[in-house]
């Protein structure tokens, strides 16, 4: 065997090792990198179902009114405490008629207030305000706040719970 | 002591740890690096060593879940030895760290020693204040209270704004679709592990790369950066005039160290950590989230910029910005290094000093933020105590106006100051003004009766100088 040919083979033997270094390396990472990464990122694939939650008897709620209803979100994991409640706005328009608002500004998600003298909401952080429909008034927000699908089911006002509304572009 | 000196020795020979980082810390640096200029970046080490003990002392105590943190806190705070105090350092010790990389940052870039060799110290040096801004973000959110609730959304809402995939970023921001039990794990283990892990690793780069590269030397007007001889220049100026890194430089590092880590505690002993404010109920809506200190002039951009722009700015604003501080040396990494020969840098640090500060200043006020703790205008100041001017001031008070106008002192910013607004716009012009709006003032058409109305505009229309200057000699 002369000099050149061990060259060669060990040469081979040499890109043999660090080819199945590389691979099994990879390879470990890759098994145990599917279920560490996936576990993370599951919340941005694995939605909530919607909940009908009620929020109070149909009588309590005044016609013409907007008031604030808490209830407890759609997805409360058991260790939540209090950050499992969110809260929306809820307009009684008729007798079986009603509008529900969600409390986070169109603009950067911060909470709205109802001035009932001046019938707007306002949002503390950037300004933004809505009228009572839920349009923009002022302020920065590009869209008019989100709403909430309602029902009325045995005499209970239903509010169907959903993520908070993020502004996309 | 004999006993101890024979134990070092042994453990010297044993491991090598000694002859290893000998030289290390010894090694030469230029004369002229010996400079209290040349301290902050040591003192942004020693705050971050403060945050690392402080943080294991405070995680001994907090209970990363949604349920029970603010609780944890309010135990840490209120009923642990020292527990306040600790949270204080750990508080005011983000501040100090924010505070003297942003210091470190202007010095290098002032005395350019980003240039060649050493574009990677400044590389490493940028990865490294995004994640002491993202530790301070998660900081605030871990404290877990109603701003820290509200403050993720706030963030949340932000990354939303990606194009494409806005919605899932701000998704995995808060562990899916609303804040709750997942928001807190999350954000703790972004806080206490991956960042701090990622700190952890470019610390090491950062440091290694000043040992390799050296210590720059303060720069000298006239003398220019020339990548294809400085390597051999700073070796011969260093071998020539060099001095022991340790104790000759780093004693000031060590007086300016114990300076920061003195006042830090002396804060948190004297003011003690911010208050948490009310429990993290998303419920409770009564909230006005106004980040920490360092993210007020944020607060205020988010505020100010253009509604058209926003999208654009608010998205590609801080990626533009981390870009440019990212790649800086590619764009010069030779020439004059002084700060005498680079008038544009002073401009640009100049500018970018002022603008933080002017939008700091405004964000403190919040002048867009309608004031709801607005004191109601008293019948003194209405000047009337019955009739049409009485019931328009009452009504002032009763439909929000007073949360956007001020009348004599009192009231929100947001719209224009009314306390003369008579003497400026006739009857009619109010009128047009309150049912229409206008700028950025909502339309009452839809909302005031026409009886209202009327005593509205005869109250603003009483609001002139005469009025005032006769009310208040009267008063006197």
């Amino acid at each position: 065997m002369n000099e050149k040919t061990k060259t060669s083979e060990d040469c081979s033997r040499r890109q043999f090792f660090t080819h199945i270094s590389y691979t099994l390396g990879g390879l470990a990472a890759l098994m145990v990198g599917i279920p560490i990464v996936g576990s993370v990122l599951a919340p941005i694939v694995k939605q909530p179902k919607p909940i009908w939650r009620p929020v109070g008897e149909l009588k309590t709620f005044t016609v013409g009114d907007i008031v604030k209803v808490s209830f407890i979100d759609s997805s409360p994991l058991p260790w939540a405490g209090v950050t499992a409640e969110t809260a929306a706005w809820l307009h009684r328009k008729g007798e079986e008629e009603f509008t529900c608002f969600s409390v986070n500004c169109a603009h950067l998600g911060c909470p709205v207030r109802w001035v009932a003298g001046a019938r707007l909401f306002m949002c503390p952080c950037h300004g933004g305000v809505y009228y009572e429909d839920g349009t923009v008034a002022a302020g920065p927000p590009p869209r008019g706040l989100y709403d909430y699908p309602v029902r009325i089911n045995n005499g209970q006002v239903e509010i169907l719970t959903s993520p908070i509304p993020i502004t996309t572009v | 002591m004999e006993s101890l000196k024979r134990a070092w020795l042994w453990f010297d020979d044993r491991t090598g740890l000694g002859s290893a980082l000998g030289p290390v810390i010894k090694h030469p640096v230029p004369p002229n690096s010996a400079s209290w200029f040349y301290v902050f970046g040591s003192a942004t080490l020693f705050a971050f060593m403060l945050q690392v003990a402080t943080g294991v002392a405070l995680a001994f105590m907090y209970v990363p879940s949604a349920g029970e943190a603010y609780q944890s806190l309010q135990y840490i705070t209120d009923q642990t030895t020292f527990g306040r105090i600790v949270r204080g350092m750990h508080n005011w010790g983000a501040s100090a760290m924010i505070l003297l990389i942003g210091v470190h940052m202007v010095r290098v870039y002032l005395t350019a020693a980003y240039k060649f060799p050493r574009e990677m110290h400044w590389i490493s040096g940028v990865v490294l204040w995004a994640l002491v801004v993202i530790m301070a973000f998660s900081g605030q959110v871990i404290r877990w209270d109603q701003t820290a609730v509200w403050s993720t959304i706030v963030a949340s809402e932000q990354a939303g704004r990606i194009p494409f995939i806005g919605e899932w970023v701000a998704q995995f921001l808060i562990g899916g679709g609303t804040i709750g039990g997942a928001t807190l794990s999350r954000m703790f283990a972004y806080h206490v592990f991956i960042v701090p892990a990622l700190l952890f690793i470019f610390i090491g780069l950062h440091l290694y790369l000043v040992i390799k590269n050296g210590i720059s030397e303060f720069p000298k007007a006239g003398k220019p950066v020339n990548p294809e001889t400085y390597r051999e220049e700073y070796e011969a100026l260093v071998k020539k005039k060099g001095i022991p890194f340790w104790p000759d430089a780093a004693w000031r590092d060590m007086v300016f160290g114990f300076i920061v880590i003195t006042t830090i505690l002396l804060i948190a002993l004297i003011i003690g950590p911010p208050a948490l404010g009310p429990p993290p109920n998303p419920a409770n809506i009564d909230a006005l989230p106004v980040p920490d200190w360092y993210f007020v002039f944020y607060f205020a951009f988010l505020a100010l910029m253009p509604p058209q722009m926003e999208t654009y700015l608010m998205v590609f604003g801080p990626l533009l910005v981390g870009a440019l501080l990212f790649f800086l040396p590619f764009i010069s990494n030779k020439g004059e290094r002084s700060p005498l020969r680079r008038p544009w840098a002073v401009a640009i640090v100049a500018l970018t000093i002022a603008s933080i500060s002017g939008l700091w200043a405004i964000g403190i006020t919040s002048p867009w933020s309608p004031h709801f703790d607005a004191k109601p205008l008293t019948v003194e100041i209405i000047g009337a105590d019955s009739g049409p001017i009485y019931r328009g001031g009452m009504d002032f008070n009763e439909k929000g106006c007073l949360y956007c106008h001020t009348i004599s002192g009192q009231g929100g910013l947001r719209g224009p100051d009314l306390t003369y607004i008579g003497d400026r716009l006739s009857p009619d012009e109010l009128t047009w003004r309150i049912m229409n709006g206008g700028l950025n003032m909502p339309g009452f058409g839809g909302t005031l009766t026409n009886a209202e109305l009327a005593d509205l505009v005869v109250f603003l229309k009483s609001r002139t100088k005469q009025n005032q200057e006769a009310s208040s000699l009267g008063g006197d």
